[in-house]
């Protein structure tokens, strides 16, 4: 028989990052329920702010700190709380760009009441309401919450809940465009089917690897690599499974399919978010399945990981050259990204953890900001996104069209912009780690996503702007905000990247 | 008692399910594969929970309960919605997104 149940310790200060975020999230679920309607919102927006914002403070204030707490669940150190003060800044962010009023003639880019259908008359008469339903922002908060955890799981069975927290909500937002509804419809539809068979190939992963090592903490299983010559077969099948889910969410090739379809259908904003702040947690947690629970089998996995590493540059960048719509070409520069950062985390060093970490950060200001500026393009159905439709944009705006071009510079990893310093970062960690003629498939995709990039540039800046062309609206400070903190940290990064790269490279060491 | 055959078993039940998502074309039937996968994971971890002599399995398996019952919560609403506004419930006729 079982001994007693003895109850677990619980210090609740180094996990304050998350619980903060999810009791915000909570109050937030009680004005949705309780408040009156017309005050619903900037309680909603203020809330969200600040649960935000104190996650924030509280990361600031544990830098430092290693170690595991709740029965060694989740680890706080230092690539959590790195990853956890992006997440929080990236998140105001997101609800700032949720917020955002002025941009379409009526109430923002997020559905006036989901359940109405579609083309119906009720949709019709709401799709000029201002008061809308703002179940969207607890929606956020909750999914923000469980990426905050992501990436500080230990356990394998806490990182299968945190993935479900931080999907379900996305998958509902997914469907919640106010324009194009049957497309936004689509994509919440496909997100949440092939979102639901990764993960749940992900939990067969914790299932063999529990029937490996008799435990699912990542130390366990590596002791249990380190020491027994069991079922071999266990550990890679399951380390397979594992992966699946995790290059799922990371949108890596062959796992890609639903990514261009689901940032093209949801509303602009919540792609933003999703775009930035999804991939970071999913890397993070990533990195810490494969630096602490098998650290000791590089040489098993390594071999695989290079083969996704280079598809995924490759098909991203390809069929990034062949799209001819903005959302979709930025979903599938997405992906030749993930490919990118896939270099440092195969170099399976603290290097190349600090090169990812500071990839991440770069990435994920730069995406938020680039998604921003396309919610500013617009005609008179909503957002235009068809490339054919910025040509000559440059004329019309030379400031938002400059914007845009500096963010494709960034995400192209022109010099003296975040990126080129993260890729150096990532692709200097793949050289050291022996992984040149990866490193070398990496530079040869770089040049030919710079490609797209500068044809998007010359696009806008060298044609002549259609007549019937879609103008630029005039952003509130929400969107204008967001979009100056993208530019902000993508320029400091490029220019002043020192002490950045210190910070990352003082957070590069795992607990466990 | 040999618990390898819990394990074939679940593994079968895994397969066939992982199959149904990628050969029916309802998304309710879609979504019924996946749970199907899901208690397949939940037979695999209460039979390890045995082979290992831990109760950790067992308690996996309640916590993927749950997360299930989430997951149809928030899966039915979304095909409930695409249903309501197209009369079907196909993955084919879901088709507006293709480059």
């Amino acid at each position: 028989m079982p001994g007693e149940i003895l109850s677990p310790q619980l210090s609740y200060a180094p996990a304050a990052p998350m619980l903060l975020v999810f009791a915000a999230a909570l109050i937030s679920v009680l004005i949705e329920g309780f408040a009156p309607a017309a005050r619903r919102r900037g309680l909603q927006i203020a809330v969200s702010l600040l649960g935000l914002l104190s996650a924030l403070v509280a990361t600031i204030l544990l830098a430092g700190t290693e170690e595991l707490v709740f029965s060694d669940a989740i680890a706080v150190d230092g690539p959590t709380l790195f990853l956890q003060g992006t997440l929080a800044v990236l998140g105001m962010a997101g609800v700032l760009l949720l917020s955002e009023r002025s941009l379409d003639s009526s109430g923002g880019a997020v559905v006036a009441r989901a359940s109405a259908l579609p083309g119906s008359r009720e949709d019709v008469a709401l799709a000029e309401a201002t008061e809308i339903q703002t179940e969207v922002y607890p929606l956020a908060l909750f999914s923000l919450g469980g990426m905050m955890l992501f990436p500080a799981c230990n356990n394998l069975l806490l990182m299968f809940v945190a993935l479900e927290v931080l999907s379900l909500p996305l998958y509902l937002m997914a469907g919640l465009a106010r324009r194009r509804r049957l497309l936004s419809q689509e994509a919440a539809v496909k997100y949440f089917l092939l979102g639901a068979f990764a993960s749940a190939f992900f939990l067969y992963g914790v299932a063999l690897l529990y029937g490996y090592a008799g435990s699912v903490d990542l130390g366990d299983v590596l002791s249990a690599t380190r020491t027994t010559g069991s079922n071999d077969a266990l550990l890679f099948v399951g380390l397979a499974m594992l992966a699946v889910g995790l290059l799922f969410k990371v949108g890596a090739v062959p796992f890609q399919a639903w990514t261009p379809d689901v940032y093209q259908g949801s509303p602009t904003p919540v792609t933003a978010l999703m775009a930035a702040c999804t991939k970071i947690a999913a890397f993070g947690a990533m990195l810490r399945v494969l630096y602490v629970g098998f650290g000791a089998t590089g040489w098993d996995w390594r071999p695989m990981m290079w083969g996704i590493a280079i598809l995924t540059m490759g098909v991203g960048a390809v069929l990034a050259v062949t799209q001819s719509d903005v959302k979709r070409m930025l979903a599938y520069s997405s992906v030749a990204h993930t490919g990118f950062i896939l270099v440092g985390v195969i170099a399976l060093s603290g290097q190349g953890l600090s090169g990812t970490l500071f990839y991440l950060l770069a990435y994920g200001f730069t995406t938020i900001a680039s998604f921003a500026v396309v919610t500013l393009v617009r005609d008179s159905s909503g957002e235009a996104t068809h490339l054919s439709q910025w040509a000559g944009l440059g004329r019309k705006s030379p400031l938002v069209a400059g914007t845009f071009a500096f963010f494709l510079a960034a995400l192209a990893g022109i010099p003296l912009t975040s990126g080129f310093m993260a890729k150096f970062a990532v692709f200097a960690a793949g050289v050291d780690g022996g992984a040149t003629a990866l490193v070398v498939v990496g530079v040869v995709a770089s040049a030919v996503t710079a490609f797209f990039y500068a044809r998007v540039v010359v696009l806008m800046f060298f044609n002549e702007p259609p007549p019937d062309g879609p103008t630029v609206a005039i952003p509130s400070v929400f969107t204008a905000g967001t979009i100056g903190l993208g530019l902000a940290v993508s320029v400091v990064l490029g220019v002043l990247p020192q002490p950045f790269l210190d910070l990352a490279g003082r957070a590069s060491q795992f607990v466990y | 008692m040999n618990e390898s055959y819990y394990l074939l078993l679940a593994a079968l039940l895994f397969t066939i399910g992982a199959l149904g998502v990628l050969l029916r074309r309802n998304a309710i039937l879609v979504f019924m594969s996946v749970e199907l996968m899901l208690n397949s994971v939940n037979l695999t971890l209460v039979t390890f929970s045995r082979t290992t002599g831990t109760l950790d399995g067992q308690v996996m398996a309640f916590f993927v309960m749950v997360v299930a019952a989430a997951e149809v919560v928030v899966g039915l609403a979304i095909i409930m919605s695409i249903f309501r506004s197209r009369r079907s419930a196909s993955v084919d006729d879901a088709s507006l997104l293709k480059f």
